[in-house]
């Protein structure tokens, strides 16, 4: 007796929310959408970038710094609004994680293909440290460029902290016939990947890092290595040997599931925003090549490509 | 039994040794032999406490909210409801003070609605201009000290403004002057609670060893899940951190009241509020004071880390500066974070210690000088704002507000030293790495991992028992089972075998630097000093530069536990030799013994229990630096404490994983403390 009355409660409250809805010209709530940001140059400055196309909307926006993986979980109880580069790879995990337990949902995907894989400096190729790069291959026969005094004379691959993939690398070298030849080490962020790129250029040292693409990396040349093509099941978890390479990935946008509800027309702009590869480029270079500040960058974007954001806002 | 206990302790470390050898060779790996291993039979712990966590937050007693954005009733759980009340009034504080300093429309929001400002564009709460608030900080320095800390203000409100992290450094400001007043009365109240009350004495004093042994990441977690994020999250875990040594010392302080003073005071006739606040909390105001100090080291000691959940400012930019390799940009700001501690605890220094002058008999000017002065400022303040919207046309007002990364920058200068360190000592340097890789840290942390769970548990009780007796035997025990039911173990020793490294190194420096550096009163007070600046400046700006001179390796973790760990080890020193009677240095000397005899057997011994404070301080600042470390990368506990943050059951994993560290932690600390009460008692200190 009682579920039945519950469930035309529902019902009767649902088509009272569809009628309301369909019926009432819905603006958008004056409360802040809350933008998370992490800390690297093109997340920022495309929090600027977004929380600006919104404030041309009319919107109050609030940007608020969190962490990258724990991001997720505020977006899901509803202290941030939104979250616009989850990467698959990187963030694949915490993400799903999130929307599995409810509150988190998917807002669509950028249009920037994205790669996140094991790769070498390109300057490592053209100085012929590991002839035979970019195929996966060579590296059976150059593990010695790739040694450091703590690999207990096995070429290092630096992966992402643990966070990230967990055990997915590891796998792929033991798959790959390469676990004699070669270890992995997990560094703690992103910034100690950074720092060892910068340290092996200075030192000519050849390095194997985990890196992503569109990345700030791309202006100095980064090459990815080739491994064997990417096929649905071939990883461990979904029942394969774990011998392939990376997927080409996407970049996802998440939003809180209240967000369609309490601002439509933000929501409805930011399911179709949809950045590419260049935009992406553009927006760090501003940051990391000119110098200038994230908010600066964002501004100076919004206003040199109107062309490429305005369409979303109608 | 009777008879070893006779004999002198160095036998019984000898057949001690003996046994744990003849363990660590016979037993040999094997995973289903309990000696080498002991099986996880609390494996489950962690999701057990996320279950329990969960269900409080998010389904216990449910009651049914109107939320009006979406039109829709909406099931909350009581206890999320109460800790987002707490969030909302902690974040209105904090936006309340930030807008004071930077100007904005929260805080009219709080009392009208986002809809009423985003119809009236004039109602937004504008900022003090920069130059009134350091005007108002250089009054304040005068009239509670004078000159030295109005000299002070003014150099680092200038530093702040002229390299164009005002807005950073106020956003840290408004959240510090909202968790360290928490920290501190939260701290005081619970102090003075535990002094009346056997009981709660009793029941907080395992509560603050495990907040202050708990590495800070492995509570961020929950934090968020309960608080939510933001700056009051940020706030939250900043007085978790921040509260425990002021409870410490206010008890420490309490106690030593003499009974004479308690006397005197009921004698003229105090109330019972009277007698706590008139009378015993000003006798006990020096431990106090050293635990508000403590509170505002440590509340900036959080600021990187609380931005991890949300705090705005100067932590955020630092991190944002070290992932683009900015390093001159985070040292800059780093100089920041440290410049608004130092005034922040001179200013609440010479504030307590301000004494009322009850008889003077001045005029209205007279006593409202300095309100006077600063209303001048104010006045000037804005005027000058006012002026330079005319004079500056680009759109920054740099009388008003100077804009973020828009003052000078001596970036350049420290890249370029960065980079002459790099040149001139990297070769040498990394033929050094080679070797402490190799030669050490690699057959040390194999010998680590290679250690049968037998023959640990053999060497840690034993030693405790042979230093404190059964009871200090058992009690460490009981800490390492619960690692070792864990399935964390082997991460344990890795962790172990970083902070043993880290904390023998470090003390040899410390010990050495501080016996220098005390045989002097001017070299005392700089080093005192040094170790001052060490401990608020963020310990993530080295992490850059020394991952680029030493890799990711544990050499790397190692050179960042060290410089921070060795902190505790000098202080320690130095007040402990610079409390040594001088008398005895000249009965010493009477005796005929010359200056090194004098150190090893009169100040050593005498100095001694206070050293080994210092060591166990030492060992928890080694454990947290290490924890940190997994920023490096780390194969350790902290290496899993950060992947906690993106887990299914992060809640439980990080609130177990810290519990392993925190146990490490007091088992050490429970063997030193024994030993160091032990010698204090043998030679008859207090």
């Amino acid at each position: 007796m009682f579920s039945i009355k519950k469930t035309t409660g529902a019902i009767i409250a649902g088509t009272m929310l569809a009628f309301s809805a369909s019926t009432v010209a819905v603006a958008d709530s004056s409360s802040p959408i809350k933008i998370p940001t992490h800390n690297w140059s093109s997340q920022v400055v495309m929090a600027y970038v977004i929380g600006g196309i919104f404030e041309s909307m009319g919107n109050n926006v609030e940007y608020v710094p969190a962490d990258s993986q724990a991001v997720y979980e505020a977006i899901r109880i509803g202290d941030i609004t939104i979250s616009h580069e989850v990467w698959q790879s990187s963030f694949g995990k915490s993400f799903y994680n999130a929307m599995a337990k409810g509150g988190v949902i998917d807002a669509g995907t950028h249009s920037a293909p994205t790669l996140e894989e094991m790769g070498v400096p390109t300057w490592v190729i053209d100085k012929g440290l590991c002839p035979g790069l970019p195929n996966w291959e060579a590296l059976k026969n150059c593990s010695a460029a790739f040694v450091t005094p703590d690999s207990g004379g096995k070429g290092r691959w630096l992966e992402g902290p643990q966070s990230w993939h967990g055990d997915l690398m590891p796998t792929r070298v033991k798959a790959l016939g390469l676990g004699d030849k070669y270890v992995v080490k997990f560094a703690g962020g992103a910034d100690a990947l950074w720092a060892d790129l910068a340290s092996a250029k200075k030192e000519g040292r050849a390095t194997i890092i985990f890196n992503w693409t569109p990345n700030f990396t791309d202006a100095e040349g980064f090459t990815f290595i080739e491994f064997p093509e990417y096929t649905d099941g071939c990883r461990t978890a979904d029942g394969g040997d774990g011998s392939c390479g990376s997927p080409k990935g996407w970049l996802k946008k998440a939003a809180n599931y209240k967000f369609p509800k309490t601002h439509p027309k933000a929501y409805t702009a930011y399911s179709k925003m949809s950045f590419s590869t260049t935009d992406i480029g553009q927006m760090a270079a501003l940051v990391d090549i000119d110098k200038l500040s994230h908010q600066d960058a964002a501004k100076k974007w919004l206003a040199d490509h109107k062309d490429r954001w305005e369409h979303y806002t109608k | 039994m009777n008879y070893s206990s006779k004999q002198p302790k160095v036998i019984q470390f000898a057949f001690l040794l003996v046994v744990f050898f003849t363990l660590y060779f016979l037993i040999g790996p094997a995973d289903s032999n309990f000696f080498w291993r002991l099986p996880p039979l609390i494996k489950e712990l962690p999701l057990l406490i996320n279950n329990a966590a969960n269900y409080l937050m998010f389904e216990w007693m449910p009651i049914d909210v109107y939320d009006p954005e979406i039109e829709e009733y909406e099931q909350r759980a009581l206890v999320k409801q109460i800790t987002r009340a707490i969030s909302g009034a902690l974040l209105f504080s904090i936006e309340f003070i930030r807008e004071i300093l930077l100007g904005g429309v929260k805080t009219i929001v709080t009392f009208s609605s986002w809809d009423f400002v985003s119809e009236n564009k004039w109602a937004r709460w504008p900022a003090l201009p920069w130059t009134v608030v350091a005007g108002g900080a250089i009054l304040l320095g005068y009239k509670l000290q004078g000159k030295g800390l109005a000299f002070l203000a003014a150099f680092a409100t200038s530093y702040i403004a002229i390299f164009g992290q005002w807005e950073p450094s106020m956003e840290t400001l408004s959240f510090v002057l909202i968790a360290a007043p928490i920290s501190v009365i939260l701290g005081l109240a619970l102090g003075v609670w535990a002094f009346k009350s056997r009981r709660v004495d009793t029941t907080l004093q395992p509560l603050l060893n495990v907040a202050q042994t708990m590495p800070h990441y492995s509570y961020l977690v929950p934090v968020m899940v309960f608080f939510g994020v933001g700056d009051h999250a940020g706030a939250i875990a900043t007085v978790i951190f921040a509260t425990p040594p002021m409870v410490r010392l206010t008890l420490l302080g309490l106690k030593k009241v003499s009974p004479e003073v308690v006397e005197a005071g009921m004698m003229s006739g105090c109330s019972n509020y009277q007698l706590l606040f008139k009378v015993v909390i000003p006798t006990a105001r020096h431990d106090i004071l050293i635990g508000v100090n403590q509170v505002i080291m440590q509340c900036l000691a959080m600021a990187v880390i609380a931005s991890f959940i949300g705090a705005k400012g100067l932590g955020f930019n630092l991190l944002l500066a070290l992932n683009q390799l900015r390093i001159g940009q985070a040292l800059e700001l780093g100089i920041c974070i440290t410049l608004i501690a130092v005034v922040l605890d001179k200013l609440s220094l010479a504030w307590a210690n301000k004494q009322t002058d009850y008889f003077s008999d001045l005029s209205f000017f007279e006593r409202h000088k300095y309100s006077l002065l600063f209303l001048a400022v104010f006045v000037a303040g804005t005027l000058l704002a006012y002026i330079g919207t005319f004079f500056f046309k680009e759109g920054f007002n740099y009388f008003y507000i100077i804009p973020h990364n828009k003052g000078i920058t001596t970036e350049n200068f420290w890249q370029a030293g960065v980079d002459w360190i790099w040149d001139t000592f990297f070769f040498s340097l990394k033929a050094f790495n080679v070797f402490l890789i190799t030669k050490v840290l690699m057959p040390m942390k194999a010998a680590y991992l290679g250690m049968p769970v037998i023959a640990t548990f053999v060497l840690v009780m034993g030693t405790a028992f042979i230093l404190g007796r059964l009871r200090s035997a058992l009690i460490v025990g009981g800490f390492l089972l619960f690692i070792a039911l864990t399935e964390w173990w082997d991460r344990a020793l890795i962790t172990a075998y970083m902070a043993t490294f880290g904390v023998i190194v470090s003390s040899i420096i410390g010990i050495t630097v501080g016996t220098l550096c005390s045989q002097n009163k001017f070299s005392s007070k700089a080093i005192l000093l040094v170790c001052d600046t060490f401990q608020t400046f963020p310990s993530f700006i080295y992490l850059i530069p020394v991952i680029m001179l030493f890799g990711v390796t544990d050499t790397s973790v190692l050179i960042a536990v060290i410089v921070y760990a060795t902190i505790p080890a000098t202080r320690y020193t130095v007040e402990g030799l610079r409390s040594v009677p001088p008398e005895l240095h000249d009965a010493g000397s009477m005796s005929g013994v010359n200056r090194f005899q004098r150190w090893v057997s009169i100040e050593l011994p005498l100095a001694f229990p206070h050293m080994m404070l210092g060591i166990n301080q030492t060992v928890v600042f080694a454990l947290f630096m290490v924890i940190i470390g997994a920023m490096i990368g780390t194969d350790d506990l902290g290496q899993f404490i950060l992947k906690a943050l993106s887990d299914k059951n992060g809640i439980g994993n990080g609130l177990t994983l810290g519990l392993c560290v925190a146990f490490i932690g007091l088992a050490v600390d429970q063997i030193l403390r024994t030993w160091a009460n032990e010698r204090k008692k043998a030679l008859g200190l207090n």
